[in-house]
């Protein structure tokens, strides 16, 4: 019974609890026939009534208000505030969990109190991207239509064609937009133009496309200045924020090629005179295990942070002067223990591994051509698989002269 | 983007000034103002800041302007070198993007 309600002092006079006035027995404190209104127990919140909007079948989501009457039909409005499960949610994403499915249904959605003269915002199915937008909102009467973009975000889609002209159309006519908005303008993000055309649209259903700015805060500013953008709001940046974003899901990628490479390094490390050793294996796997930790630090997590200052313009050599640095302060923990050899053998393989995880890089960087990184990688690439294996063969030899 | 440069001559952007009308679509959607209005035309004042991510081309309405885009990311290209360029793709049941 005291397990119950721990606070409580003096439980048999306390109000809130019905807990304590029932004997054992295993039955529920809000059992009606001792005559108390039923209660959860022991001082927590009784849980919210559902929503009224929710539907047998459908699970709401936390960011609709309620919904509202349209000549089209029913349309939710959502909150511009970001509540916990976003956050949560946006997080979970930026680590590259469940990213491929968090999205919303495309679709028509309001903001504020819209009407048949408010502004129409388009946007990508991705909850991050409508998340985004809808928390640079607050205080503007708006539609946000919302295509089905796969639950990739503006950007991405519009390369990859699913943020197209055609979608635009199409989805402008599914939710008969026409008859929501007396107006015919739709605002784009900017960056939707990689895969939109203006003129298609306007001839396909008869909106015209004004661009918005590139980032969604900038949207207000946007507006206030008569739907006019300045040229910084054209502009696509890298800050060091943007940056460090984009580093846990480069992370997420290393896990398969991680689990065969330990063993590997072990594997490797054991190899020399007797055939293998597992002593061997473990005094020299343990740095070659380090090593390999130093160059996905390198190239993975200092590469991006340190993007604009490291030298060379081709990202593989970024990659490759910080490996060598990297390289240079394991060789200087492990003096005394590794001869010459296997420490060379350990800063090429550092060396190769940041190289080529900084020119991955690349496709996250919203200022490298793709001609210019098919260049870079036929060049760096084949210095990347020398060096490893000159690596490799310096290390096992190594073993051998032990 | 003052700091962040990369490699320069690579682009395959190519502009026809004969075919501009001037209507600056291009400068509007280019994220990198790669082009700037000049009088009756557009010019391309930083050529080697393109990225080929093709909207000017795309939003040209006379197609004074062509550029090859395409995705960037390397494991996509590595596919594309193995498979063909037709084939590729990013890897993965979701890949990366």
């Amino acid at each position: 019974m005291t397990a119950c309600c721990p606070e409580e002092k003096d439980p048999i006079t306390s109000s809130h609890c019905s807990c304590h006035e029932t004997p054992s027995a295993g039955l529920k404190p809000d059992f009606p026939i001792f005559g108390h209104d039923a209660e959860p127990c022991c001082g927590v919140q009784a849980p919210e009534p559902g929503s009224p909007y929710e539907k047998p079948g459908y699970r709401l989501w936390g960011f609709v208000a309620d919904f509202v009457q349209t000549p089209a039909g029913e349309v939710p409005r959502v909150h511009s505030r970001l509540d916990r499960e976003d956050r949560i949610g946006t997080v979970l994403s930026r680590l590259g969990i469940g990213r491929d499915s968090y999205s919303i249904a495309p679709g028509l959605y309001g903001i504020g109190l819209p009407d048949s003269g408010s502004p129409v915002m388009v946007t990508a199915n991705y909850k991050l991207t409508f998340d985004s937008l809808r928390g640079s909102l607050r205080g503007i009467d708006a539609w946000i239509l919302v295509l089905d973009t796969r639950s990739i975000n503006v950007w991405c889609a519009a390369g990859k064609g699913t943020f197209s002209t055609g979608e635009v159309a199409e989805r402008v006519n599914a939710v008969a937009l026409g008859k929501v908005v007396t107006h015919r303008r739709l605002i784009l993000p900017q960056l939707a133009a990689t895969g939109v055309s203006a003129r298609q649209v306007k001839r396909q259903c008869g909106f015209e496309v004004v661009w918005g700015p590139v980032h969604a805060r900038h949207i207000k500013a946007f507006m206030d200045g008569g739907m006019k953008a300045t040229p910084a709001m054209r502009k696509v940046t890298f800050t060091l924020r943007e940056r460090l974003e984009l580093i846990p899901v480069e992370l997420n990628h290393m896990g398969k090629p991680t689990l065969y490479l330990i063993p590997a390094l072990f594997l490797l490390s054991g190899l020399g005179q007797g055939f293998f050793s597992v002593t061997a294996a473990v005094s020299r796997g343990l740095p070659a295990i380090l090593a390999y930790l130093l160059a996905v630090v390198a190239g993975a997590v200092m590469g991006p942070i340190l993007l604009p200052w490291l030298p060379g313009r081709a990202f593989a050599l970024k990659g490759a002067g910080i490996g060598a640095a990297a390289g240079a302060v394991l060789s200087a923990i492990f003096a005394g223990q590794l001869a010459r050899s296997e420490m060379a053998a350990l800063t090429l393989f550092i060396m190769a591994i940041s190289s080529y995880l900084a020119m991955n890089f690349t496709g996250s960087t919203p200022f490298t051509s793709p001609t210019g990184v098919e260049k870079e990688m036929r060049r760096a690439i084949p210095a990347q698989a020398v060096g490893a294996l000159a690596a490799i063969i310096l290390w096992v030899g190594a073993g051998f002269m032990k | 983007m003052d700091k962040f440069r990369y490699l320069p001559d690579v682009t395959t952007l190519e502009y026809e000034e004969d075919l501009c009308v001037g209507c600056g679509s291009c400068e509007m959607v280019c994220p990198h103002g790669v082009f700037a209005m000049n009088g009756k035309k557009v010019l391309m004042v930083d050529k080697d800041g393109c990225m080929e991510c093709g909207a000017c081309a795309l939003n040209c309405p006379t197609a004074a302007i062509r550029v090859t885009p395409g995705v960037g990311c390397a494991a996509y290209i590595i596919s594309g070198w193995i498979n063909g360029k037709e084939n590729a793709s990013c890897g993965g049941e979701g890949g990366c993007c």
